[in-house]
């Protein structure tokens, strides 16, 4: 399938395995990446608190441009905070049109137009309700057996439910249990796996911030989890980048990696740990790059 | 909707019970009650204090969430009592087992009832929460419009239950946090066009380490209210002002934090990380990263910097320069934020008072169908006029 792909900020800033291992992955699930290399950040909720004409506006444009890729079937992104940040975006856009109308205006000047009623999904929604989960799971190469994986949702995927389109028929907030179970893997379930990584205000209050991050990696060790899985960069940041310094807040040793999606189907495809980019992770994924060899190793 | 039609059955009810007097650890304690599915949580835990046990603590008066006084957690979640269904309950609970217990970020007293002055009652204190006259005080009524009224009928929605109290994430980690059910209500005089000290309010709250800047944006808040006051959202709004009607610097760098990031999305059209950081605390130019704020959040960085490099994750390179849109495309973004920020006054879309379209409701035109976009505010009437208030 053919998708207007937005991959996002720092998924080529600060998290580039992210980006690199969804452009790994995409060809092995048949999906056709348009890249939306002209659109902008969505404002992560920064820019709509400052104001919110100018990041519906802003991503309005960046929908625009989605519509005009041809022959896709949607907009998909690789990041939970511009999924929230555009679905905020979108449902008012779509609420009403004389707002619309307003937008558009201003859109004009680049012959663009925003027709409401885009479908955008992160990648994991994609995965779930387009590829299907029995379509990934005949596609997996070396399954995750005995690996044992922790579900980090984060907050921008799963909340609001309603803005989201969580309900009994589309149970998104259970997604990632999904995967990770057709991947062959087992789900850990610890306490904070739908909660906040920290992230949005590790420049306002770092120590809880980092306290957040600390927990929730303390909750999925003490659950005996091998790693973590997000489909989130920014949670990404707050518990990889960040974990050596949420070690210190919450005063004991983490060493739990945190790996992408994209990284964990591709692992399941039979990719390698290294062309996923998990040699840049600041926490190493040891456990898991040792489970992929002794799995290969097994398989030989 | 609950079938009201449907004869009584059984239901397995687990509650936490704690008494702290008694020096014994908190225990589960398990009924099976008989009622009627669509009959409330809150008449199944009163039916096991009159059959098995008159000791179980529960606080309730009206019965039909309007008190607000039997905040609790269902199968993990904050919910009124009274204001959710046995089938409904018994649906999201996952061992067949209905679980109540009491709400969180508050100590117990005792079982199911929580210390709301100890917690709540404070917090809401300490937003001063009542109007302050503008003067002089006319002889009639003040006249105001319609609309700026209906705004604040959001927070003044709030029964004060606890619910969004209990779920914050940043109280979890953070028990100063003012939290969300004191700012909707710091909101709610804001927003006020009669109240005479707005500015004066938003900068106790922003030169509160522990006041408006300390939310983490987590919609745990807009999920646990029962009454639809959306918390988080008028904390956003109160930022807003704070920052961009009043130019408040506050002691969180959530105004420096606003203008870097706003700033770095207008000069590149994608956000910079490596500049976001030093200019949050040193000032939203280049040479913020030189402010001493800026070097001393860096050096106390260090540790995770220096991983990050090592691993390749961030490039010396990477790190100096920016990704950038090409320049036809940032000047298209530049001339979008020239256009709107000029506007003598922010126009905000409060779908609270607008509603939503009926045609949304409809088959959604797309790049190629799919889930349709759910938005579901309520959709007040809205003469035109004012409102004598």
């Amino acid at each position: 399938m053919k998708v207007a792909y937005w991959p996002g900020c720092v998924s080529r800033g600060f998290t580039p395995e992210l980006h690199g291992s969804m452009a790994k992955v995409a060809p092995l699930l048949d999906i056709e990446l348009v890249e939306l290399d002209r659109a902008c950040c969505t404002g992560a909720g920064v820019i709509a608190e400052h104001n919110q004409e100018l990041a519906d506006t802003l991503n309005a444009r960046t929908f625009a441009l989605a519509q005009q890729v041809e022959g896709a079937e949607l907009m998909m992104n690789i990041c939970s905070t511009c999924q929230g940040a555009q679905s905020e975006c979108q449902e008012r856009l779509d609420a009403n049109a004389e707002y619309r109308a307003h937008v558009n205006e201003t859109l004009a000047a680049e012959d663009l137009t925003y027709e409401a009623g885009l479908t955008n999904k992160n990648f994991l929604w994609l995965l779930v309700e387009e590829i299907g989960l029995e379509r990934l799971g005949s596609l997996v190469k070396r399954p995750l057996t005995n690996l044992k994986v922790g579900p980090f949702y984060g907050c921008y995927i799963v909340r609001p439910r309603a803005r989201l389109g969580i309900d009994d028929e589309h149970p998104r907030d259970h997604y990632l249990h999904q995967v990770i179970a057709t991947l062959g893997g087992t789900v850990i379930e610890y306490a904070g796996m739908r909660k906040c990584c920290g992230f949005p205000i590790i420049t306002m209050n770092k120590e809880a911030s980092l306290k957040q991050a600390g927990r929730h990696l303390g909750d999925a060790v003490d659950a005996d989890a091998d790693c973590l899985v997000t489909p989130c960069p920014l949670c990404h940041l707050n518990l990889d980048l960040q974990q050596p310094l949420a070690e210190k807040v919450v005063g004991r040793d983490l060493q739990m990696p945190v790996l992408h999606l994209p990284q964990l189907v591709g692992l399941a495809l039979g990719l390698e740990p290294k062309e996923l980019g998990l040699s840049r992770h600041v926490v190493r994924p040891t456990s898991v790059i040792d489970w992929s060899t002794s799995v290969v190793g097994a398989a030989a | 909707m609950a079938d009201i039609h449907k004869p009584p059955e059984e239901f397995r009810i687990r509650m936490r019970r704690y008494d702290p007097e008694s020096g014994e650890a908190p225990y589960w304690d398990e009924h099976t009650i008989t009622l009627a599915p669509h009959r409330s949580v809150l008449e199944a835990i009163l039916q096991a204090r009159d059959r098995f046990d008159g000791s179980i603590g529960i606080r309730c008066s009206c019965r039909q969430a309007i008190c607000g006084s039997c905040g609790v957690r269902v199968n993990g979640e904050p919910a009124l009592a009274c204001h959710t269904h046995l089938d409904a309950a018994l649906k999201s609970s996952p061992d067949g087992v209905i679980e109540i217990e009491p709400m969180g970020n508050i100590p117990v007293i005792k079982d199911l009832i929580v210390d709301m002055d100890a917690v709540h009652w404070k917090k809401i204190q300490r937003v001063t929460p009542w109007l302050i006259n503008k003067q002089p005080i006319p002889e009639r009524e003040y006249l105001v419009s319609h609309d700026a009224m209906v705004d604040v009928t959001q927070s003044m929605a709030c029964i004060q239950c606890g619910a969004c109290v209990s779920d914050c994430l940043a109280m979890e980690v953070d028990p100063g946090f003012i939290g969300p059910a004191a700012l909707a209500k710091a909101y709610r005089f804001v927003g006020d066009p009669r109240d005479a000290q707005q500015k004066e309010r938003l900068v106790d709250l922003a030169q509160d380490p522990e006041g408006i800047f300390d939310c983490t944006h987590c919609f745990k808040c807009v999920e646990a209210c029962p009454k639809d006051v959306n918390p988080m959202g008028q904390i956003m709004r109160l930022r807003r002002i704070a920052i961009d009607d009043h130019h408040i610097v506050d002691v969180n760098n959530g105004e420096r934090h606003e203008a870097a990031f706003t700033g770095l999305i207008k000069d590149n059209g994608l956000l910079w990380e490596a500049e976001l950081l030093p200019r949050s605390y040193g000032g939203n130019s280049w040479f913020g990263k030189l402010h001493p704020a800026a070097g001393k959040e860096l050096l106390s960085s260090l540790p995770a910097i220096v991983k990050a490099l090592i691993r390749g994750k961030v490039t010396p390179m990477g790190a100096l320069k920016p990704h950038k849109l090409k320049s036809k495309d940032l000047k298209s973004v530049q001339s979008i934020y020239e256009k709107i920020e000029k506007k003598p006054e922010r126009y905000e879309l409060n779908l609270y008072i607008s509603g939503v379209d009926e045609v949304v409701q409809e088959t959604p035109v797309t790049v190629a169908g799919g889930v349709e976009t759910e938005a579901s505010a309520p959709a007040p009437e809205s003469p035109e006029g004012s409102t004598s208030v």
